[in-house]
C-alpha cells in the first residue's frame, strides 16, 4: 500500500512537469528552440497567482486564470522581442539569449519581489480521500493536479488533431518553408505556441506551489531544468512524449526518495534519463531522424 | 495563335544577386491565363531560382512581378499564395508524418474561418466549416485518384503518388497559377504519359495557367503551348515547342558547340 501510494504522489509530481515539459516540447517542434526561460516564466505565473490571492484576495480561480493570462503575454512579448529577431540567426544564439531571458526573469524577480521565499498560501481543501478502509489516501491536491494534467494534454491533443491553427502548427513543425508556401502565417502560429505553452505553465506552478508551498524568484529553475528533461526523456517535440516523460520522471523521483536515498533523487533521475538517451536515442516516443537519400 | 488572351504574370527585367554572384538577369516572360508554359534550361541556369522569386521565398534585386495585373513588390510568401500563386518542390516536401487527407486540408487553411474560441466550443460554424473543407478535400483527392488513399500517412505513399498528393496540395489553395519544379522527375514514361494528362485535365478542369520546370523534353513538348528558355540567369529564348525545338542557340546550350 505504500508503494501506491508513492506512486500517486509520483503521478502528481510528475502531473505538474508533464505540464511544464508540454511547453517545453511544443516550442522545440514549432520554432526548433529550447526555450530555456520557459521555467521562470512559470515562476513569474506563480508570483502573479500569489498576489492575486494573497494581496487581492481574489477567488482561487479566478486568481489562476488571471496568471494564465500574465504567462500567455509574457511568452508571447518575450518571444516577439528576444527570440523573434534571431529567427535567421544560429541556433546557439537563441540558445544563449534564451539563457539570458531566464537571469532577466530571475533578477527582475528578485528586484521587484525581493528574494526572499514567501509561502504561498493553500487553495485547495486540505482533505482526503481514503480507499481500501483507509490504508490509502489520496489527498484532494493530488486528485486535482493529476486531473488538471489529464485534462490539459485531452484539450491540447484535441486542438492539435482537430483545428484548423493545430493542423498549421503541424505542419510548421515539418516544414516551415513549405507552410508559408500554403498561406500558413508562420510568425503567428510561432506565437500562439508561445502562448498556450506559457499560459500551461502559469497552472503548473500553481499546481506546483500549491504541493510545496514556498515561493521565490529561483522557483523555476529546479521544475523547469527536470521538465525539460522530461521532455527530452519521452522524445522532445512530441506531445505524448513530454506527458509520458513528465509523469514517468515524476514517478522515479518520489521512488528514489522513498527507497533509496532523499539526496541522491535528481541523481537517480538524470542517471535514468542518459541510461534511456544511450539506449534510445530519440527519446521514448521520438521520430527516428531519418534522412532520405 | 488565335485569339490574344490576358496575362496573368508579367514579369520584366527580373534578376538577383547572391552576394556578389548574378544567379538570374534580365528576366521576362509572360505567361497566360489558362496556358501550359514551360521553363527549361540547362542544369544551374536558375530556374528554380525564378520559381522561388514568383512565389517570394526570395525577394528580386531588380525587377518587376505583375500578377494579375497588381504589383507583387510588396507582397510577401503568404500574400501570394493568397493572391493565387501555388507551387510543388523539385524534391517533394509534403508534410510526410501527416495523412494524405490532412496535407490537402492544410492547403486549405485560408479558407477556414473560424476562430480558436468556435473551435474549442465545437460550434455550427467550426462544424460546418470542418465538413464543408473535408468534403473539398476529399473531392480534390479524388481528382488526383488518391481519395481511396486518405488516411495514409503521406510519407509512406509510393514515390508517383507522393507527386501528384503535391499537385492536389498546391490546389487546395485555389491558385489562378500553379507553377509545378521538374513534376516528372524520377518518373518513368508511364507515369509521365499519365502525369501529362492530369495537368491537362488540371488546366481544364480549373481554369488556371500552369507554368512548369522540367528536363522531360517528351512531357514539355507535349504539353507546353510556349517555351522560355534559360541559360546562365539570362533569358535564352521564347517561343512555341517547335520554334524552341529549331532554335540554334537552344542547341547549342543544350548539347555545347
Amino acid at each position: 500500500m505504500a508503494f501506491l501510494s508513492y506512486l500517486i504522489n509520483g503521478l502528481s509530481l510528475g502531473s505538474v512537469y508533464a505540464i511544464i515539459a508540454l511547453g517545453y516540447t511544443m516550442v522545440y517542434g514549432i520554432a526548433k528552440m529550447l526555450n530555456f526561460a520557459h521555467g521562470d516564466i512559470m515562476m513569474v505565473g506563480a508570483f502573479v497567482a500569489f498576489f492575486a490571492l494573497n494581496s487581492f484576495g481574489l477567488p482561487v480561480v479566478v486568481s489562476v486564470i488571471l496568471s494564465m493570462l500574465a504567462t500567455t503575454c509574457l511568452g508571447v512579448v518575450i518571444e516577439r522581442l528576444a527570440y523573434k529577431p534571431l529567427r535567421q540567426a544560429s541556433s546557439l544564439s537563441v540558445l544563449i539569449t534564451a539563457i539570458g531571458v531566464s537571469y532577466f526573469l530571475q533578477n527582475g524577480a528578485q528586484l521587484l519581489w525581493s528574494s526572499s521565499t514567501k509561502v504561498f498560501p493553500s487553495i485547495i481543501a486540505s482533505g482526503s480521500l481514503r480507499l481500501f478502509g483507509g490504508a490509502l489516501s489520496i489527498s484532494y491536491l493530488t486528485l486535482v493536479t493529476i486531473t488538471a494534467c489529464i485534462a490539459v494534454m485531452v484539450c491540447l491533443t484535441l486542438f492539435i488533431n482537430k483545428t484548423k491553427t493545430g493542423m498549421a502548427m503541424r505542419a510548421c513543425s515539418e516544414d516551415k518553408g513549405a507552410a508559408t508556401l500554403m498561406g500558413i502565417n508562420v510568425n503567428r502560429i510561432i506565437s500562439i505556441t508561445f502562448a498556450i505553452g506559457s499560459g500551461i505553465a502559469a497552472l503548473a506552478a500553481v499546481l506546483l506551489c500549491a504541493t510545496y508551498p514556498t515561493l521565490s524568484p529561483t522557483l523555476g529553475s529546479m521544475p523547469g531544468i527536470k521538465a525539460f528533461t522530461a521532455a527530452v526523456f519521452g522524445g522532445i517535440g512530441s506531445i505524448p512524449g513530454a506527458f509520458l516523460g513528465g509523469l514517468m520522471l515524476g514517478v522515479i523521483e518520489i521512488l528514489a526518495k522513498a527507497y533509496v536515498s532523499t539526496q541522491l533523487s535528481d541523481a537517480i533521475v538524470f542517471a535514468v534519463l542518459i541510461i534511456v538517451l544511450l539506449i534510445k536515442p530519440t527519446g521514448l516516443l521520438g521520430k527516428k531522424l531519418s534522412e532520405k537519400v | 495563335m488565335s485569339e490574344k488572351k490576358t496575362p496573368v504574370l508579367e514579369v520584366r527585367d527580373l534578376g538577383i544577386d547572391f552576394g556578389g554572384l548574378t544567379a538570374v538577369n534580365d528576366f521576362n516572360m509572360d505567361v497566360y491565363e489558362e496556358e501550359i508554359a514551360g521553363l527549361i534550361g540547362p542544369n544551374g541556369a536558375g530556374k528554380t531560382t525564378v520559381f522561388n522569386m514568383l512565389t517570394k521565398v526570395y525577394q528580386p534585386s531588380r525587377g518587376t512581378i505583375h500578377f494579375l495585373g497588381q504589383d507583387t513588390a510588396k507582397m510577401s510568401v503568404v500574400d501570394m499564395n493568397r493572391a493565387g500563386i501555388a507551387r510543388t518542390f523539385q524534391n517533394i516536401r509534403l508534410f510526410s508524418n501527416m495523412s494524405v487527407l490532412d496535407n490537402v486540408r492544410i492547403g486549405m487553411h485560408n479558407k477556414i474561418t473560424y476562430n480558436e474560441l468556435e473551435a474549442v466550443f465545437r460550434l455550427p460554424k467550426y462544424r460546418q466549416q470542418e465538413q464543408a473543407v473535408e468534403e473539398e478535400a476529399m473531392e480534390l483527392l479524388k481528382i488526383f485518384d488518391l481519395d481511396k488513399d486518405a488516411s495514409l500517412i503521406a510519407g509512406n505513399l509510393p514515390y508517383g503518388a507522393q507527386r501528384r498528393l503535391e499537385i492536389a496540395r498546391a490546389m487546395a489553395t485555389n491558385p489562378k497559377l500553379l507553377l509545378l519544379d521538374e513534376p516528372a522527375a524520377g518518373m518513368n514514361p508511364q507515369e509521365t504519359e499519365d502525369l501529362m494528362k492530369m495537368i491537362r485535365f488540371v488546366r481544364d478542369h480549373f481554369r488556371i495557367a500552369v507554368l512548369l520546370i522540367e528536363h522531360d523534353m517528351r512531357l514539355v513538348m507535349g504539353i507546353c503551348e510556349r517555351i522560355t528558355v534559360l541559360n546562365y540567369g539570362m533569358m535564352l529564348a521564347e517561343g512555341t515547342p517547335a520554334e524552341i525545338q529549331a532554335n540554334p542557340q537552344v542547341i547549342k546550350a543544350y548539347l555545347g558547340e
